[in-house]
């Protein structure tokens, strides 16, 4: 029993850094994935943006000036990003402009905006809010209507206006990002360098340079906030293991008098201890694996909360390794208490 | 019985420090085990006859004296000697059976040898031993499965597996019915008559100390 519960507190260590590091990088590769299915070659964020927020905004005349500065600019669209809670953002989308870029959004239900207060979702989200064509979907804190349910995959889940958008957010002229589309992506360092040489301190980065900023180490204190994680989960190793053991060694005192009378040496016993350790280690990592496909099950399919938890296979060994450290670390002190049994003390013990 | 004893023991004393009291175990213990002899030690509580056991068991080292076991000094025996000794030299025999329960009567005997550092298949002539021991069909089994006689003569298997210059028994059959005393006593002695097993045995009971080829009696921590 003692042995069960150390292994699924091992468990729990692992799926706690895999669940963690999953949603990480579900939630940025799904961002990175519909950035990437917006087609552009270039994007344009205002100077001292962030990669991964849309707090910092630019006019929106700076559409115009990148049309006009390269002949081979075929277009370019601007969107306003509009925080909603921590993880959705409203997007406003001038969707004219946008369709210039790769076709627009693939509808599976209803079409375009007819309105001003209209309002189109991608099917997740669609199916995330049990929501049909003509529904009322509330967002910043006003009703939209719904005339559109569109392909995911493509700049965000939940698109309106962008002139409504800026007017309801106080951002009139302004833009969030400028997606720029060429008439050859082989010429994109070429406009990129022109567009910099223009747009002096504006952030202008190919697509394939944007997206892979899609990373952990983008994310402010989230980089950070793994490691406490991971150092969480050390120490709950150790502290199961240590606990486990210890009574283990306590338990077994007369089995270690007996191993002792038959020549074991300490390292002998120390490490029969610390290979049990290394035992619970691998099958509480098994185990952790196996319970993070429960979480993303969970958190994909049963909380419907926008997030997305990727399988992290790369952080399987290091995550089993944290848990084997943890644990070894938890077994040190009992394992030398066992090494350095008095063999008389342990046969008479009762 | 060849010359030259396996065990010589002159003047050893033992002396244990219990709280700030010294407790004078061994007070000059004189004796001469010769090879393939089958010793029993009696006495009663407070003797010195488990301390005598424990120093030539090498689990505790003596405070003075000499002793010589199979030729060697435990009296300047480091533990990690001690530890060589009871891997090489001594087989022990207790009166719980002190099986480890998790394993089979078979690993159990395995175990020694693991920890002896022998591998391989088992010694044509321990294999004899073992079928004379009438555990065959019983190896498999954990010690709980097991009824006491059984288990100690796993234990007896277990302690002369690595083929030790002396095996211990401390009061092997303390906890058995006659019967089952009668078997374990039994093969004690066809053990040393079959393969000439030095034996030294420590007991409360007559009857089992006459087993033995003598009987040595011991009080307030010496012979007598």
């Amino acid at each position: 029993m003692r042995t069960l519960l150390s292994v699924v507190a091992i468990s729990i260590q692992v799926t706690m850094v895999l669940t963690l590091v999953g949603l990480s990088r579900g939630m940025l590769d799904e961002q990175a994935r519909r950035v990437r299915g917006i087609g552009a070659d270039i994007i344009v964020r205002a100077p001292s943006s962030s990669v991964i927020t849309f707090s910092v905004n630019m006019p929106a005349g700076i559409i115009r000036l990148i049309k006009e500065l390269d002949p081979h600019v075929i277009a370019a669209t601007g969107v306003l990003w509009q925080g909603q809670d921590m993880l959705n953002y409203v997007t406003g989308v001038d969707l004219a402009e946008f369709d210039q870029l790769n076709g627009g959004f693939r509808f599976l239900q209803g079409g375009p905006f007819q309105g001003p207060d209209d309002v189109i979702v991608d099917s997740y989200y669609a199916e995330e809010h049990k929501l049909h064509i003509g529904d009322s979907v509330t967002a910043l804190n006003r009703s939209w209507r719904l005339t559109g349910i569109f392909e995911p995959g493509m700049l965000a889940r939940l698109v309106v206006p962008l002139k409504r958008l800026q007017e309801l957010s106080a951002n009139t002229g302004k833009i969030t990002i400028v997606y720029v589309k060429l008439d050859n992506p082989a010429r994109t360092n070429e406009v990129i360098a022109k567009l910099k040489a223009r747009l002096k301190d504006y952030q202008i980065r190919s697509m394939q340079e944007y997206t892979e900023l899609y990373s952990v180490n983008s994310v402010p204190m989230l980089k950070q906030f793994i490691w406490v994680v991971i150092a969480l989960g050390v120490l709950v190793g150790f502290l199961v293991v240590f606990l486990s053991m210890y009574t283990a060694v306590l338990e077994r005192t007369r089995e270690i008098g007996v191993l002792k009378a038959l020549g074991a040496s300490p390292a002998y016993v120390l490490n029969i201890l610390l290979r049990e350790t290394a035992l619970l280690a691998v099958a509480g990592s098994i185990l952790g694996i196996l319970l993070g496909y429960v979480t993303r099950f969970l958190i994909t399919d049963v909380i419907h909360g926008s997030l997305i938890q990727a399988i992290v296979y790369d952080w399987w060994p290091i995550t089993a390794g944290i848990a084997l450290v943890g644990a070894l670390l938890g077994a040190i002190y009992p394992g030398l208490k066992a090494a350095r049994q008095d063999a008389i003390e342990a046969l008479a013990y009762e | 019985m060849s010359d030259g004893p396996i065990i010589s023991i002159r003047d050893l004393r033992k002396t244990y420090r219990v709280g700030e009291v010294d407790v004078h175990a061994l007070r000059g213990v004189d004796l001469d085990i010769q090879r393939g002899e089958f010793v029993s030690i009696v006495g009663p509580s407070g003797s010195g006859k488990s301390t005598l056991f424990y120093i030539v068991g090498g689990l505790t080292p003596p405070t003075s004296g000499t002793i010589h076991m199979a030729g060697k000094d435990l009296l300047g025996m480091t533990d990690a000697d001690r530890t060589e000794l009871r891997k090489s030299t001594v087989g022990f025999v207790f009166q719980k059976y002190n099986l480890l329960p998790t394993l089979t009567a078979r690993d159990n005997i395995e175990i020694a040898r693991d920890i002896a550092r022998k591998t391989g298949p088992l010694d044509p002539k321990f294999e004899e031993v073992l079928k004379s021991l009438g555990l065959a069909g019983r190896l498999q089994h954990k010690p709980r499965a097991l009824s006491g006689g059984e288990q100690q003569r796993v234990a007896i298997a277990r302690a002369i597996v690595n083929n030790p210059g002396i095996l211990l028994a401390d009061e092997p059959t303390g906890n058995l019915d006659t019967e089952n005393s009668t078997t374990v006593l039994t093969l004690l002695r066809d053990l040393n008559e079959r393969i000439g097993q030095t034996i030294l045995m420590i007991t409360h009971n007559p009857e089992a100390a006459a087993y033995g080829h003598r009987t040595v009696r011991m009080r307030d921590g010496r012979i007598e």
